[in-house]
């Protein structure tokens, strides 16, 4: 039976699909949307969508991203102008060579957009896109499987190191309609390799709904080390859903910040699988939302070996109708003896109509295991406002430095510190514009 | 410079200054000492403009303006001062920042220059120097992990900074050791001037030995009971506060 949220979407794919790239994917494709047909978009019902309704969704006749020439004056970046980077830039989901420039790279680092590999080399790729019916919690990633076009491989061989951070830009450029598309993206590091993946999503203009549902999963291989970037900062009229799957082995490390400030709905889920001893993961986040805006961050977090460690810290300031999902579960496996799990989750809250909703879950299924958690919720200190304003700070800028503190805490604790500036600039800006 | 004219003050609705009269001329350095719960601290945050204090009858008359109809900041542009009893803490803003922030933005309110980072870190370099101030307390953030000591010392280094013409002093001595004491006492002093009046708020003669009033005031139930010389305060110390403050008790 098909679910009707899902009729849309597996009508687009019906028109489509003869036109998507990599015909020997067409077997999966065909079970990725049977998969999404059968559970339909997530609803309040699933657990772990118990406070994002897509149900905006179903109400918007998107149409499928075609290969179009929009011209992009200016391209967004994180990175100090002039910072040497390679740099992939994909519109409405495809990928714009004319935009993009990849430096020399170190020997044997492939770093090439998705469709190419697609069609020529869709062998490879297939063991990555397995149409394993992950439930109906998932359907997004099957919905991903069955469209996707485009979208990044990056594979990193043993004991290489890519200095120069890789930017992936993101824009959504709906002209006339609402439009859908699916990137797909792959990282593969090798042992002992290490690189810096900073994501950058923005919409132009203020035109139609853009829905990007993007798919991203990285293998890190034992001692393996990844800094995951993202900033998403899409228009008022987006939908930004992203699921990213990571598998750490022994003794790897995969570190990710992701600042979110833009779209009218936003999710960031995250779930590592620790799988090898010695293997950590530090997920942070900031955010800041307002109007009607919708963020939800969404972590899991498996320890299924001894000597794991986690730490996770997400800081958010919500104003006006704003509302936050933060749901972060960490689950020890029985066998993970010695793991180490820390997680805080922390609000300010600027509006009384302001909402969060904050699920911290620990599931401890080992004895000897040293887990926390936190979650606070509070609005701006007034005690700390009163003695900025009785020095003679003026109160919009009392109460602004005092966001930006409490927000700067978890960008300053990111490793990139070139990084820093453009993040910290991100908070400076949101607080200017209201 | 400052005029108080019965003024009443209640907090959640229960009053606590109850018709107090007080006038500080330029220069001048008055002491008010009280028993707890006397009103000593609503006095400090009526004048600052803090929340959830209402007045409810009088005048404070601020170098002849209502200071009562001011924001807090512009309280402070114009020169008033509080040295908070309990300094508050302000995680992920540094020392520096926050004192270059505070100094412009009074400095922009008077139409003068703003300061730039070497301007300013000078003037800082200079004041850190005379109040005897470790670099370290400069970068941190604003009084996150200081002792009590260092919290009231980054008091009188705002005020070494600011340079306000009417400073109050809500119990600066409490919870300082004897050197931490004459520390501060001789930032205090360093700023006497015949342009600038002090309000220090004390519970003990102690600090009086070190910054010696012209005028002593004893507040209890929320009015100035008795007002006399320095030696008040000495008279203080012997007697104690029983005579004036039977409700209180």
């Amino acid at each position: 039976m098909t679910a009707t949220s899902a009729q849309p979407f597996m009508d687009l794919f019906a028109s489509l699909k003869a036109d998507l790239p990599g015909e020997k994917l067409s077997a999966l494709r065909e079970a990725g949307i049977s998969s999404f047909g059968s559970h339909g978009l997530p609803t309040p019902r699933n657990e772990s969508w118990k406070y994002t309704n897509l149900r905006p969704l179903e109400k918007i006749a998107f149409r499928a991203a075609g290969r179009n020439a929009v011209s992009i004056d200016r391209l967004p970046s994180l990175l100090p102008a002039g910072a040497a980077e390679h740099r992939l830039v994909f519109v409405n989901g495809g990928f714009r060579s004319d935009l993009s420039s990849i430096e020399t790279l170190p020997d044997g680092v492939e770093l090439v957009s998705l469709s190419t590999l697609l069609e020529h080399d869709a062998d490879r790729l297939a063991p990555y896109l397995e149409p394993n019916d992950q439930g109906p919690e998932q359907s997004l990633v099957a919905l991903n499987t069955a469209m996707m076009a485009d979208g990044v491989l990056l594979s990193v061989p043993r004991g290489v190191a890519v200095q120069s951070p890789i930017e992936l830009i993101f824009i959504g450029a709906a002209m006339d309609q609402p439009l859908a598309y699916h990137p797909r993206n792959l990282i593969l590091m090798e042992a002992e390799s290490q690189a810096v993946v900073i994501e950058h999503h923005v919409t132009l203009g203020d035109g139609p709904e853009t829905f990007a549902n993007t798919t991203t999963q990285i293998r890190l291989a034992e001692g393996a080390l990844l800094h995951h970037y993202k900033m998403q900062a899409e228009g008022p009229e987006a939908f930004h859903l992203e699921t990213v799957q990571v598998e750490v082995e022994r003794n790897a490390h995969y570190d990710a910040f992701g600042m979110s400030l833009g779209a009218r709905l936003s999710r960031n889920e995250v779930s590592v699988r620790l799988n090898g001893e010695g293997a950590t993961c530090h997920l942070n986040g900031a955010y800041m939302m307002r109007g009607q805006q919708h963020c939800d961050n969404t972590t899991v977090i498996e320890h299924l070996v001894p000597n794991t460690s986690c730490k996770e810290v997400f800081k958010g300031v919500l104003d006006d109708k704003a509302r936050a999902v933060f749901q972060g579960r960490i689950v020890v496996h029985p066998d993970a003896q010695h793991s180490d799990g820390h997680q805080l989750s922390k609000v300010m809250l600027l509006s009384d109509q302001a909402e969060i909703d904050a699920k911290p879950e620990l599931e401890i299924y080992a004895d000897d295991v040293k887990c926390s958690h936190g979650a606070t919720a509070g609005d701006l200190d007034h005690n700390a406002l009163f003695y900025l304003r009785s020095r003679g700070l003026p109160e919009a800028r009392a109460r602004s430095l005092l966001v930006e503190a409490f927000l700067a805490e978890a960008v300053e604790a990111i490793a990139a510190e070139d990084l820093c500036p453009a993040f910290l600039a991100s908070i400076a800006d949101w607080l200017r514009t209201e | 410079m400052l005029e108080i004219k019965n003024l009443h003050v209640a907090v959640e609705g229960k009053e606590i200054l109850k018709g107090l009269d007080l006038t500080i001329e330029p220069g001048e350095v008055h002491a008010i000492m009280g028993p707890n719960g006397s009103g000593k601290s609503t006095l400090a945050y009526v004048m600052t403009g803090r929340e959830g204090y209402e007045v409810t009858e009088g005048q404070v008359l601020y170098q002849g303006q209502d200071l009562l109809e001011m924001a807090p900041e512009e309280r402070a542009a114009e020169g008033v001062f509080l040295a908070f009893q309990y300094p508050v803490e302000i995680p992920g803003v540094a020392n520096t920042t926050f004192l270059k922030e505070a100094a412009n933005a009074i400095r922009r309110h008077r139409g003068e220059a703003e300061l730039d980072a070497m301007q300013f870190l000078k003037l800082l370099r200079q004041k850190v120097k005379e109040l005897g101030i470790a670099d370290d307390m400069l970068k941190r953030a604003v009084n996150v992990g200081f002792s009590g000591g260092e919290k009231k010392r980054n008091e009188m280094l705002q005020m070494a900074v600011l340079e306000p013409r009417l400073a109050v002093l809500d119990e600066t001595d409490s919870g300082l050791d004897i050197d931490a004491l004459k520390t501060v006492a001789d930032g205090v002093n360093a700023l006497r001037s015949p342009e600038r009046s002090m309000l220090v708020i004390t519970h003990y003669q102690r600090l009086l030995d070190y910054i010696v009033p012209d005028r002593v005031h004893v507040l209890a139930n929320g009015r100035i009971q008795r007002s006399g010389g320095k030696e008040l305060a000495q008279e203080l110390e012997k007697t104690g506060y029983a005579e004036f403050a039977p409700e209180a008790a």
